[in-house]
């Protein structure tokens, strides 16, 4: 390059100044039109009584006060959303443990067993809606014919409000792969010398998973943690057509109430203070979990990895 | 003991796991009167192959099948191409706030859709692409957090050697990305290509709060259209969604080796 006349080197310097950012210009702008912008807009419009066509006009806090003090729905739906995670969140978790820790044993057909595993997760929400509302069928369903062999009366599932909720849980976990393959990922990176030293020195299975698996697949756990979290706010599609938020609204998901403000009442304003409540509680309680993580997750490769990304 | 435990434990999740589909898929194929026996068939006597195509000509299939397609072609062309470069940038250039923005990509994977959902209809209201597919296809031009990471990580991989070496034959930036890495990077192509096809292909979300109208419709919202037109026609609504999952499950096949290797190199690579 120095053979370059100056001003061309110049020119040249410029460019190779600006060649990263017109690689990244992509991202960039998609953030501030898809991303940014509306995070902004919605803030805005969350101060605003605003339907789609017409006049808005600004309210002040007023839709924040309206669904904090005055919708039961809000409550309601916030309650619904939390009985949720607090089955889907432990559940979506444990079981995928569970699969990863069968999957990780050295089995014949470990393949077949991760990809049938993985099979429910590769299709759509639609699909496996309908796939369970058949199989949770009051009258033909399969499932209650199953329990009826075992000599249990099953209920009506999506039609009962105290079982309707559990269905929707049942029928989440089908889709448990991603987490599952996570958690083996994790546990494939474990030096396999520390499970031999601890047979050798007789520690009991139970022990090894205790002390070995579990502190060090802590930081996967954590990830698993705040996805399954977020995961359980943004319940939807699978209320949505599975019970339609029934019956007597035993499923409407926080994330079904700010759609129906939304895109059945047109209520713009009111829905976005609505997601952004439902930002600020997923923020927090993602705080909550990295706060806390300090705690219970064991960072054995940090050193390790910070000297690869040097090296 | 432990073995036989787990293979029997094994055994008994994947029938859990499996007895979904198959109960739909021999659904699709019961003739009405095995459809409300009781107690349940578990093969039909006669298999009613014809149920797929009376159910694809119930609602205009042909119209949403184009709509599907199209909307998973164009978006995954442009995931590609936008997330690799932007990979690209992150990890082969030193530049000023390069790690910030970074953190600041990783960061956006967090904020729920929900909140984005409603200023995007308004945005998309504004510019005019209500019931049209550009607000599913575009915003792939544009490159996603998940994606880029996971090409970031992959070319950090390559040694900068290579790099080097072409600079010093004159290669330029862009040059380099498009005839060294890229091709390089194929796998992780594929994994991501795997990724976003599926996500597109099986959104819902975005199609029913973008369409209206039916000529625009996508397959998942014509198999959901079925809930309301056809309460009890559980044969067709087992056909479209037997159909409906085949792609996915055929693409998850042939893609799966590079899936898993992709889940481990970015999980195992910091």
């Amino acid at each position: 390059m120095g053979t370059d006349p100056d001003s061309a080197v110049q020119r040249n310097r410029f460019f190779e100044k600006l060649t990263p950012y017109l690689f990244i210009s992509p991202w960039i702008l998609g953030f501030l039109f898809f991303t940014l912008g509306p995070l902004i807009f919605s803030l805005v419009m969350s101060f605003y009584d605003w339907p789609v066509v017409g006049e808005r006009t600004f309210v002040g806090v007023d839709n924040y006060r309206v669904m904090l003090t005055e919708d039961p729905l809000f409550w309601d739906s916030l309650w619904v959303t939390i009985k949720f995670g607090l089955f889907f969140v432990p559940f979506n978790i444990i079981l995928g443990l569970l699969l990863a820790v069968l999957l990780n044993q050295k089995v014949l057909g470990s393949g077949i067993f991760r990809t049938i595993f993985y099979l429910p997760s590769v299709i759509s929400g639609v699909a496996l809606v309908t796939i369970w509302a058949w199989i949770y069928s009051h009258e033909y369903g399969i499932l209650n014919f199953l329990l009826g062999l075992a000599g249990i009366e099953g209920p009506n599932w999506l039609g009962d409000p105290s079982w309707s909720l559990l269905a929707i849980v049942v029928a989440s976990l089908w889709g448990l792969g991603g987490t599952m393959l996570i958690l083996l990922t994790g546990l494939q990176s474990i030096p396999k010398e520390l499970y031999e030293a601890a047979k050798i020195s007789g520690v009991p299975a139970w022990a090894r998973l205790v002390f070995i698996t579990i502190p060090m697949l802590s930081p996967m756990l954590l990830f698993t943690f705040i996805t399954s979290i977020i995961a359980a706010f943004q319940q939807l599609t699978i209320a949505l057509l599975l019970t339609g938020g029934g019956p007597l609204e035993s499923t409407y998901f926080f994330a079904m109430y700010i759609y129906d403000n939304a895109f059945q009442y047109f209520e713009m304003g009111f829905a976005a203070a609505n997601s952004w409540v439902m930002f600020l509680i997923i923020l927090a309680l993602s705080m909550l979990v990295m706060k806390s993580s300090s705690a219970w997750v064991y960072y054995e490769g940090e050193m390790k990895n910070k000297e690869q990304a040097d090296g | 003991m432990v073995r036989t435990l787990t293979y029997g434990a094994l055994i008994f999740l994947s029938a859990l796991f499996i007895m979904p589909f198959y109960w739909t898929l021999i659904t699709a194929i019961k003739s009405v009167p095995e459809l409300y026996q009781y107690p349940p068939v578990f093969w039909p006597s006669e298999a009613q192959w014809e149920n797929f195509i009376i159910a694809w000509f119930k609602q205009p299939f042909d119209v949403y099948l184009k709509n599907s397609v199209i909307v998973v072609v164009l978006s995954t062309f442009g995931q590609l191409l936008s997330s690799s470069l932007v990979a690209f940038g992150f990890a082969r250039f030193q530049f000023k706030g390069r790690d910030a923005i970074f953190i600041l990509l990783l960061s956006t994977m967090m904020i729920p859709w929900d909140v984005k959902m409603i200023p995007l209809y308004m945005e998309f209201n504004m510019l005019g692409w209500i019931n049209t597919l550009k607000p599913l296809i575009v915003p792939a031009y544009f490159a996603d957090a998940f994606f880029v990471f996971l090409l970031r990580q992959y070319i950090m991989n390559v040694p900068i050697e290579i790099d080097e070496a072409a600079r010093m034959d004159g290669a330029n930036s862009w040059q380099i990305y498009w005839r060294i890495h890229l091709p390089l990077m194929m796998p992780a192509l594929v994994l991501v290509g795997t990724f976003h096809f599926m996500n597109a292909w099986n959104d819902y979300l975005g199609p029913l709060i973008y369409l209206n109208d039916q000529s625009k419709y996508t397959l998942t919202l014509g198999l959901s259209m079925f809930k309301g037109l056809h309460e009890t026609d559980i044969t067709s609504i087992a056909a479209i969604t037997v159909i409906l999952c085949i792609p996915p499950l055929i693409l998850f096949f042939f893609a799966q080796r590079y899936i898993m290797d992709g889940a481990i190199g970015s999980s195992v690579k910091g």
